[in-house]
């Protein structure tokens, strides 16, 4: 799973819906591989507009990431390549492969194996 | 003639095989109608457009989708996502999406007069995101999809079968491997998830109408499209007025067909969407 995929994840559980703290869910105990992608300004920048900067930034934070704008490059910045080559490196480069997401809410934790996470839910929640 | 996307990697063991109606969804999107609609609603500049398909099975309907992004969408800088319930359907699209990104888009896909070249230099590699064990859209943070797509299970039965535990992804039957199984244990297994494919319960719509449900939430309120196959026991005129009846702008249209049955088509692709 690329990790920009994270960014458009929400916690399954109904009563969660619409939760602030159900998004962006925490990554945890992730194992990270990187994975050559051509680079492409064009699509980078097409893909900034659809990002949740908020979600995005606090990712980026407890990954330790820590080269990614605070807030949504605009203007000048979209032709920045530095800032569109790291942001190309974490969103689209790299994959979690092992790992935990969890809902800040409800605490549900969302198991990735093999860079497959499993949304299915136990009985009890659905 | 645009090939099918390779799936031979697959085992339809416990995945459905593509058919008539995986092939009704490809001649459709792919049709110069509707391939011509989706290039005038997704014109660039805007931001990337994700497609989702839920209950992915081979992968083969978002594979196509994807890996001919250019000729259907006018683009190529799209973001393909997937769920299904079966977390051997998710490696397998995984593997599908990816392959068929890397055949057609080696070379240029055939071009097409409508669609101009940017001029610098190679365009982008679409990109397969994820693949997710999980229902419908459940997993998806509303309002993000702009391409939804569902071939759903759609034969009327007497029963849906129960979703699969949450930890059959993980570990299908706690500590014995599939390989370890007894014939008929697996035989159960299989027909299980079988069963999944293609049970839709009453007039085979449970599940769809589990789908249709999520759409105003799942789809991006500008600019987002739902594609669902309907046979004609799912009878496709009353769900297409009953979508209508969402107000606000919600539409609905047969824009796929296949097959007459006593003066019905059989199988009907319905496009939903909001203007």
């Amino acid at each position: 799973m690329k990790l920009l995929t994270a960014n458009f994840l929400v916690c399954a559980v109904k009563s969660c819906k619409g939760s602030p703290a159900a998004f962006p869910l925490h990554l945890r105990d992730v194992e990270l591989e990187l994975q050559d992608v051509d680079f492409q300004p064009e699509f980078i920048r097409n893909i900034i507009p659809r990002v949740d900067w908020d979600g995005l930034n606090q990712m980026a934070n407890e990954l330790n990431f820590t080269n990614i704008p605070q807030t949504k490059p605009e203007g000048e910045t979209l032709r920045n390549e530095q800032v569109l080559r790291d942001l190309h490196r974490l969103l689209l480069e790299t994959q979690v492969t092992e790992g935990k997401l969890i809902c800040g809410n409800c605490g549900h934790e969302y198991t990735i194996k093999e860079g497959i996470p499993n949304f299915l839910l136990p009985s009890h929640l659905v | 003639m645009i090939p099918t996307p390779d799936t031979s990697h697959v085992s339809y063991d416990t995945i459905y095989e593509p058919s008539e109606d995986s092939y009704l969804f490809l001649d459709t999107l792919s049709s110069s109608s509707e391939s011509t609609w989706l290039r005038s609603r997704f014109t660039t500049p805007s931001p990337s457009p994700l497609l989702l398909e839920v209950g992915c099975g081979s992968g083969v309907v978002l594979a196509f989708l994807t890996a001919n992004s250019t000729l259907i969408l006018g683009r190529r800088d799209v973001l393909a996502l997937a769920t299904d319930v079966n977390s051997d359907a998710c490696t397998a699209t995984r593997e599908t999406v990816t392959r068929a990104v890397e055949d057609r888009q080696q070379q240029e896909e055939e071009p097409t007069e409508s669609v101009s070249r940017t001029g610098e230099g190679d365009e982008p590699k679409s990109v397969c995101l994820a693949t997710v064990t999980g229902d419908l859209a459940t997993p998806l943070r509303p309002g993000t999809v702009d391409v939804l797509l569902f071939n759903p299970p759609y034969v009327p039965t007497d029963d849906v079968p129960g979703l699969p535990p949450a930890a059959a992804a993980t570990s299908p039957l706690g500590s014995v491997t599939i390989a370890e199984l007894s014939k008929s244990d697996k035989f159960e297994r299989d027909s299980y998830y079988l069963s999944l494919t293609y049970a839709g319960g009453r007039d085979g719509m449970e599940i769809t109408d589990r789908f249709l449900d999520a759409i105003p939430e799942s789809l991006d309120p500008i600019r987002g499209v739902a594609y669902v196959l309907l046979c004609a026991q799912n009878r496709p005129e009353e769900v297409k007025a009953r979508i209508r009846g969402w107000g606000e702008g919600w539409r609905a249209e047969t824009v796929g067909r296949s097959g007459m049955q006593a003066g019905w088509e059989k199988l009907v692709i319905v496009r939903i969407w909001r203007e």
